[in-house]
């Protein structure tokens, strides 16, 4: 029974979020229309602003022009915000085929290091508000397991910290540490079950594959959960670089262990 | 009745046995060995000849296929799918084991000029022997210079993904037969040095006819059709005609145009994407002017084509090319302009692009879902890009929206149904 009253609560919300990101859609195509069709028709020679926005309109139409993602959904991942050095990774991970996805991969295929730096700068930039995620209904069990394995960790599963990574406030670490606040429920909990099924990897030693593989399903979730609902601390911004010791040895954070 | 059948089937096997045992026993070439080269180690050492080996393995863009996606440069990896099954390509860095460490100048050359290994076996085309035979002695040998200076990566081959028929390779013989011209390129004395530089590149390290041209069901070109135009089997893009006269497919781009393109990935008369965007990435622009110019040259001399005679459509398009000019108004319009003429330098044209007007639609419908950048280069280093559409548009919708392209302006090309849009949608990325 219970099951089932959750599986219509996430139905409803689900229904709720298609409807509010079907009308933003309408709204946002509809004043992008009358402005394209205004100067085309016009019959003045289109004008293309010189700006990384324009560049980059195949990033946006999916990320925002903010890159504020799709909060509701968590499908198209928020970029606002996070570590350049961070998503400047992700690209090149997706380039590598490190990272499966084929929409991304085909995107960024081609890109320069140069390119994909400035384009991580920008987004890295933006300054969006954080949207809250529908989430699950879960045990007071489970959130207090999500608790503990985020702020303490697991030592009888070699399981760190998320914060001993992620900073005190679990809002990331400059230059390529992510935030996990702020994030949805399926976002989260879908990166670490892709880490885990190997469409989600980065350069060796892939210390969150290995955490990844280190948490059950149920933690899975429990932790996911847990990063979702928690309370969003009054300054979302990575902390400065160098200020955590990471416990494990991450490719990605290069040879003095935080990537600074 | 039965039993009769399996007799029949026996009979055919058999029959196939034969032939095959009197095909393996007349082999392939004898090997040559390292020791026996008659190039000795001091010329592959020559700087000289490596520096100009390493220009030419760039103009042949051999590491497109020889590097795996992330993987080390010319190491092999990648596996190039083929209608036939997956053929992976080998490492051609130095390593003993896995690459061509063993290999001398003299089996090279076979494999390169013959599609013949090193073990006399005969090699599949996905590997372009077609199109390098052509290749001249001296280029070889210096690409070959540059591939044994590399660091050796020990990375042995896949498995080759062939099932029976396809994985005997003396089959190969037949199809050699019909399809390949063994010879290295010929200058045409009545032709200019560029032209024939640009034919002798085009031809053959550049191997650009192993893309564009159609190809019948056993995979082979038709010699008479050079740089006609076809459909890239598995990837699905359609490599456009490369004409640039009358009803050819780049009809009136001038050499600025191809160089352009080449050099950068745009031009004011379209850009590349797909696998082109590739091409023009690792391979064209980092080609010298002299032979970018050379390649326009020898394009600009290729003949006029027959125009296309498409059916008219039974269909009444009448709903759906309104539907599609809706949609053109408020996606695309504002970038390629009303009159589809694109912003010169930034958005390409679709009045009389080749890739909107190929037969198949195939390059429309995939740009429409994917979107996607040019590719960055020296010359457009921060290139401009076209959002996907795959979420925000349906099947029918970008059906109708690539019909009406196809058939606006000066365009006249067959429309597209939702059933292609399904299809393509689907289409792996690789």
């Amino acid at each position: 029974m219970k099951v089932r009253a959750y599986n219509r609560r996430m139905d409803t919300i689900a229904k709720l979020c298609r409807v509010r990101r079907v009308f933003s859609a309408v709204l946002l195509f509809a004043a992008a229309s009358v402005a394209g069709a205004a100067r085309a028709e016009e019959g003045h020679p289109l004008t293309v602003p010189d700006t990384l926005q324009q560049r980059i309109a195949s990033c946006t139409a999916c990320h925002g022009v903010h890159g504020e993602g799709t909060p509701e959904s968590g499908f198209f991942p928020r970029l606002a915000g996070k570590p350049a050095g961070y998503l400047a990774r992700q690209l090149k991970d997706f380039q590598d085929g490190l990272r499966k996805y084929g929409p991304m991969e085909y995107t960024v295929r081609h890109l320069s290091p140069e390119y994909m730096q400035e384009i991580a700068e920008y987004f890295s930039a933006q300054e969006v508000p954080y949207a809250r995620s529908p989430l699950p209904r879960v045990s007071p069990e489970a959130l207090k397991r999500g608790e503990e394995l985020a702020t303490k960790g697991d030592p009888s599963h070699q399981i760190p910290a998320c914060a001993a990574c992620h900073g005190t406030q679990l809002t990331g670490v400059q230059p390529n540490i992510p935030g996990l606040v702020g994030l949805p429920y399926d976002y989260l909990s879908s990166q670490l079950g892709s880490w885990r099924t190997k469409t989600r990897a980065t350069v060796a030693p892939d210390c969150m594959a290995e955490i990844a593989n280190r948490l059950s399903a149920s933690d899975i979730g429990a932790v996911s959960a847990w990063l979702a609902g928690r309370e969003l601390p009054s300054d979302m911004h990575a902390q400065p670089a160098g200020s955590i010791s990471p416990p494990l040895h991450c490719g990605v954070l290069g040879a003095t262990g935080d990537g600074a | 009745m039965k039993m009769l059948r399996w007799v029949l089937i026996s009979i055919a096997l058999l029959g196939i046995a034969l032939v095959g045992w009197v095909f393996l026993r007349s082999g392939g070439h004898a090997p040559v060995s390292r020791e026996a080269s008659k190039v000795d180690v001091a010329t592959l050492k020559d700087p000289v000849l490596i520096a100009k080996g390493q220009y030419l393995t760039t103009v042949g863009d051999c590491a497109a296929c020889h590097t795996s996606q992330g993987g080390q440069r010319l190491a092999g990896g990648r596996v190039v799918g083929t209608p036939f099954g997956d053929i992976p390509a080998p490492n051609l860095t130095p390593d003993r084991e896995t690459g061509l460490g063993d290999w001398s100048f003299e089996a090279f050359w076979q494999a390169l000029h013959s599609g013949v290994g090193r073990k006399g076996e005969l090699l599949y085309p996905a590997f372009s022997y077609t199109s390098y035979t052509k290749v001249s002695r001296d280029d070889a040998l210096a690409i070959f210079a540059h591939l044994q200076s590399l660091a050796p990566v020990h990375q042995p081959s896949k498995p080759l993904g062939l099932e029976f028929p396809y994985n005997v390779r003396n089959s190969l013989k037949a199809w050699r037969a019909l399809y390949f011209k063994e010879g290295e390129y010929q200058p045409d004395p009545a032709k200019s040095a560029a032209w024939n530089r640009g034919a002798y590149l085009v031809q053959g390290l550049g191997h650009c006819n192993e893309c564009h041209i159609a190809r019948d069901s056993f995979g082979g070109m038709r010699s008479d059709q050079a740089l006609s135009g076809g459909q890239i089997p598995v990837q699905n893009w359609y490599a456009p005609d490369l004409s640039t006269q009358t009803n050819g497919g780049l009809e009136g781009w001038g050499e600025k145009d191809i160089v352009d393109l080449l050099k950068t990935g745009h031009s004011a008369k379209g850009t590349a994407f797909g696998p082109m965007a590739e091409v023009v990435a690792q391979s064209t622009q980092h080609m010298t002017d002299d032979d970018l110019q050379a390649i326009a040259i020898y394009l600009r001399s290729l003949p006029a084509r027959p125009q296309m005679q498409f059916e008219k459509s039974p269909l009444d398009t009448t709903t759906m090319v309104n539907q599609g000019t809706k949609i053109y108004g408020e996606r695309c319009a504002g970038c390629h302009g009303k009159d589809g003429n694109g912003v010169a330098g930034v958005y390409p044209p679709l009045n009389g692009n080749s890739s909107v007007n190929e037969p198949t639609g195939i390059n429309a419908i995939r740009v429409v879902l994917l979107g996607g950048f040019p590719p960055a280069t020296k010359g457009n280093p921060r290139p401009y890009s076209m959002p996907p559409f795959a979420q925000q548009l349906k099947d029918s919708d970008v059906a109708a929206v690539v019909t009406y392209i196809r058939q606006a302006w000066d365009n006249k090309a067959p429309l597209v149904q939702e059933r292609d849009v399904i299809k393509y949608r689907h289409t792996p990325i690789d």
